[in-house]
């Protein structure tokens, strides 16, 4: 079986959907930041793909290098807030934090 | 020197003035309404202006090296009509060569009035308006009659005013609408400020140097005397009193303005004396008049007498369209029949001053007014005014207008003098007897007997005066009783009051001994002045036997006018009292009032001293018209048609000479009416040989008659006011139904269609802005049930919308 774009397209759907149904189920701050992390490797696959068929073969490797690293600064503030939350709230609980409801 | 004269009588005019400012804006009304200080002043004012005034006759009379009085009585004892031609001719000439201007280097003549400039106000073209002196002997005399007797009536009012020294007054006579006497603050300084503001006007009235300045103070004197009558504004009888007056006033200043355009259109001046414009001097309205010898200069120009105006130029643009060479010399003319109009128009307004015959019925209303504003303003000043213009103004006089106004005053005289008999209001008996000496004066002027008439102006102002204040004194003594049948037996109460009222009742009366001592009648001054005015009337008589009334109406009303006041006398202060409680009570006056009185007296009694050979006569001959004492002959109009150089006249005047000729008798004839009088008086009221109130009964028609004054009240009432009130109120209606009904419909109109766009602005505009904000407000209400704060709620819906905008993309943009 060769492997082709659409086996890469459908990793990539999965891992995007795995980290969206992470993000939207766990209560666990960090899960979530897991589920972002999915997220955005799911993309980053996709991009990986998708590089084949520019000019220049490399675009998405690029780009993927520049999402890694704002998942990384992305992770470094975000564990940050979770920190904070976890002061103010005594856990890390996402449905706690509901301050700004309407 | 000269000049002093002006000077002096100008600062006595206006220091009233300068009082008047002082007590109206000096804040008197903030303060305690006693202060006195405010009476003081007008006293001051008007006292420094009689030592003014005697100081500018002093230099006068040295000026003039007293020549008024060194002067021989022209017509001394001149026997009979023999020397009549002689005498006249003679003061023709006299007149003539004392009227040229040179006067014999420095020495200045007192026949010659001295007239100028105060302050030009203004000049348009031809046209000065000025503030002019005209100063001659009968100014001097007025004022220093005024500002005599005003001096004695301001001091007397020091203490007739002083229950104004209050801050509460209560008026007695007043009521407000609940039926309470009046309370109010006292007015003392106002009435002072009032008195200072007409002895002004009235000082200016008679310094006025042109007529149009005379009309101005004419004016003044009206407003003051408008609000002396109403000073007791919170009755109602004084209000509408003071209403009266100055309404009846201005019919005759209509007249009188209707004088002065025919004036100003015809003589191009106001001016009395000679007037300066630029470089040019030109004659005053008495010299463009008359002539030297005091004649008219009548021509008959197609066909209608025209008079010419000497000295006169008339006017370049008028007369150098026609023919150039002409303009230079031709003389102004006015059409004789225009010149009667001028001199009636100016006579209306003396009939409206002066109370006389057709407009006489403001006079005894405005004795609501305080007592010695009746004593100043309606007795010896204003109401002389009106004779003094006549007096000043003969020169315009045309014989026609003359002979209205004798009979004007000889009307006046008799109907008065009849209502003043049965008048009980002490006050009002002395106002009609007023109005009769008013005609008196009147009637001497229209006779020829200018100076006659003029004399009896002052002795009048003097005794009436007095008899003013003494009534004043009276009613101040019975605490405000005016009604003399209530009153009886007061000379035992106040004798001073009593005795120099007597003196002013035996002054207007004419009463006197007829023998002479020490070359001088035993007389007080209105037998001199009366005498004179009846003497020259019997001239006149003589002279045009068809006029007979003019002498015997006079000679009747002497006798009535001893009687009324002999009754007014015998009333109040004579007999038993009438009422026990007011005599009980009655008191004599404080000095500050029986020293006026006393002073007064004497002049009432003295100011004639001499008759006609006298000072006060004689200061008034000085001024007399050119010509007056000539006399004419009458004309008769079917026989010649305006001679040529003859008089123009329907009447004949009587000389001087001719006069004098008839004192003796005249002067008999007025005695013996005058006792006559005052015996009947005496018999009716003391003696009581026949009980008044019978007499009442008996000629009750005639009582009625007289007591609702010959009903002039209800024939004006009835043909003036009346029909004014109707037509009134026909236009308030029209006012109210048509012009307000359409004003009512535009408003009405306007206020609906504002309601509809009221609607419009409301339901829709507003509506719609209101639309806008409610959707926008409920929409974000209804969605902030979806800002939970749950992040996973997010995140599901961030899901789900990526996912339904995919599945919208595949069904509206399938491949």
């Amino acid at each position: 079986m060769q492997i082709g774009l659409s086996e890469y397209l459908i990793v990539g759907a999965v891992l995007f959907v795995a980290g969206v149904v992470c993000m939207a189920t766990k209560r666990n701050g960090i899960g979530v930041l897991m589920g972002v992390e999915l997220v955005l490797n799911g993309a980053n696959v996709n991009f990986v793909a998708f590089a084949r068929y520019t000019p220049l073969g490399l675009d998405g490797q690029i780009i993927s290098l520049f999402v890694i690293v704002l998942a990384a600064a992305e992770a470094a503030v975000a564990l940050a807030i979770a920190l904070n939350f976890y002061n103010n709230h005594m856990t890390i609980d996402v449905d706690r934090g509901d301050q700004l409801k309407g | 020197m000269l000049d002093w004269i002006w000077i002096l009588l100008t600062a006595a005019w206006l220091l009233p003035l300068l009082g008047f400012a002082v007590e109206v804006f000096g804040g008197y009304w903030q303060q305690s309404r006693r202060d006195r200080t405010p009476a003081l002043i007008a006293v001051a004012c008007i006292g420094a202006g009689f030592v003014l005034s005697v100081a500018a006759f002093i230099i006068w009379g040295s000026e003039t090296h007293w020549g008024v009085f060194a002067a021989e009585p022209e017509h001394g004892d001149v026997p009979a009509q023999q020397a009549v031609e002689d005498t006249t001719r003679e003061a023709a000439a006299e007149d003539a060569s004392e009227l040229q201007p040179a006067d014999a280097g420095q020495q200045h003549s007192y026949r010659k009035a001295i007239s100028g400039t105060i302050y030009t106000l203004a000049r348009f073209g031809d046209l000065k308006l000025s503030i002019d002196y005209y100063v001659d002997s009968l100014t001097l005399v007025m004022f220093m009659m005024v500002t005599l007797i005003a001096t004695c009536i301001h001091i007397f009012a020091l203490g007739y005013m002083s229950d104004e020294l209050t801050d509460e007054y209560v008026d007695h006579q007043a009521h407000t609408a609940g039926g309470d006497h009046v309370h109010r603050p006292g007015r003392y300084y106002l009435f002072f400020s009032y008195m200072s503001l007409f002895c002004f006007s009235m000082l200016g009235l008679v310094l006025a140097g042109n007529i149009f300045q005379v009309f101005i103070f004419w004016e003044l004197v009206g407003i003051c005397s408008y609000l002396l009558i109403g000073f007791y504004v919170e009755r109602h009888s004084a209000s509408t009193a003071a209403n009266k007056a100055f309404i009846m006033n201005r019919v005759g200043d209509f007249g009188f303005l209707i004088g002065l355009m025919v004036i100003w259109t015809y003589f191009g001046t106001f001016s009395l004396g000679p007037e300066t414009i630029g470089d040019e001097t030109r004659p005053g309205i008495f010299a463009m008049v008359r002539n030297a010898e005091g004649g008219l200069d009548i021509r008959n120009e197609s066909g209608s007498p025209v008079v010419h105006l000497n000295g006169s130029v008339a006017e370049a643009d008028d007369a150098g369209a026609a023919d150039g060479e002409a303009a230079v010399t031709a003389e102004r003319t006015i059409p004789y029949w225009l010149l009667v109009v001028a001199g009636l128009g100016v006579f209306a307004g003396c009939i409206g001053k002066s109370a006389q015959f057709p407009l006489q019925t403001w006079l005894p209303d405005a004795m609501e007014g305080p007592t010695p504003v009746s004593a100043l303003v309606h007795s010896a000043t204003m109401v002389a005014a009106g004779v003094y213009l006549a007096g000043r103004f003969y020169p315009v006089f045309t014989p026609d207008v003359l002979l209205v106004m004798s009979y004007v005053g000889c009307i006046t005289l008799f109907l008065a003098a009849t209502i003043a008999v049965v008048a009980t209001d002490i006050k009002r008996v002395l106002a009609y007897s007023t109005i009769s000496q008013l005609g008196y004066m009147m009637l001497g002027i229209g006779v020829a007997g200018w100076a006659a008439g003029l004399f009896h102006l002052i002795t009048h102002a003097f005794f009436k005066s007095l008899m003013f204040l003494c009534s004043g004194s009276v009613i101040i003594g019975c605490h405000h009783e005016q009604e003399m049948p209530r009153m009886g037996g007061l000379r035992r109460k106040m004798p001073i009051t009593a005795y120099t009222m007597l003196v002013g009742v035996i002054a207007i009366s004419g009463l006197a001994i007829p023998f002479t001592i020490l070359g001088m009648k035993l007389a007080f001054s209105g037998y001199h002045s009366k005498d004179a005015i009846v003497a020259t009337a019997l001239a006149f008589n003589y002279k045009n036997p068809v006029h007979f009334l003019l002498f015997l109406v006079p000679l009747v009303t002497a006798g009535i006018t001893a009687f009324y006041m002999f009754r007014l006398w015998f009333y109040t202060f004579c007999g038993e009292p009438r009422d026990r409680h007011i005599y009980d009570h009655a008191h004599e006056s404080p000095r500050v009032m029986t020293l006026p009185l006393i002073v007064l007296a004497v002049f009432a009694a003295g100011v004639a001293v001499g008759g006609e050979g006298g000072p006060l006569y004689r200061m008034l001959l000085a001024s007399e018209p050119a010509g007056v004492d000539v006399g004419s002959e009458a004309i008769d109009p079917t026989v010649a048609f305006i001679p040529e150089d003859v008089g123009y006249a329907l009447v004949g005047q009587p000389a001087r000479a001719e006069i004098h000729s008839v004192h003796a008798q005249a002067g008999a004839f007025a005695l013996i009416a005058a006792a006559a009088g005052a015996v009947l008086a005496f018999l009716l009221y003391v003696v009581r040989v026949v009980d008044p109130g019978e007499i009442k009964r008996q000629v009750g028609g005639l009582y009625r008659f007289l007591i609702e004054k010959w009903h002039f009240d209800t024939l004006y009432d009835v043909a003036f006011v009346r029909p004014v009130h109707r037509v009134a109120a026909a236009l308030a209606w029209f006012d109210r139904v048509v012009i307000d009904g359409i004003l009512h419909w535009f408003a009405n109109t306007s206020v609906r269609i504002a309601s509809w766009d009221r609607k419009v602005d409301e339901g829709l505009v507003d509506g719609l802005v209101n639309l806008v904000g409610n959707v926008t407000f409920r929409v974000g209400r209804s969605l902030r049930a979806v800002q939970t704060g749950q992040l996973r709620q997010y995140i599901m819906f961030i899901a789900l919308g990526v996912l339904s905008l995919f599945v919208l993309q595949f069904i509206f943009f399938p491949r």
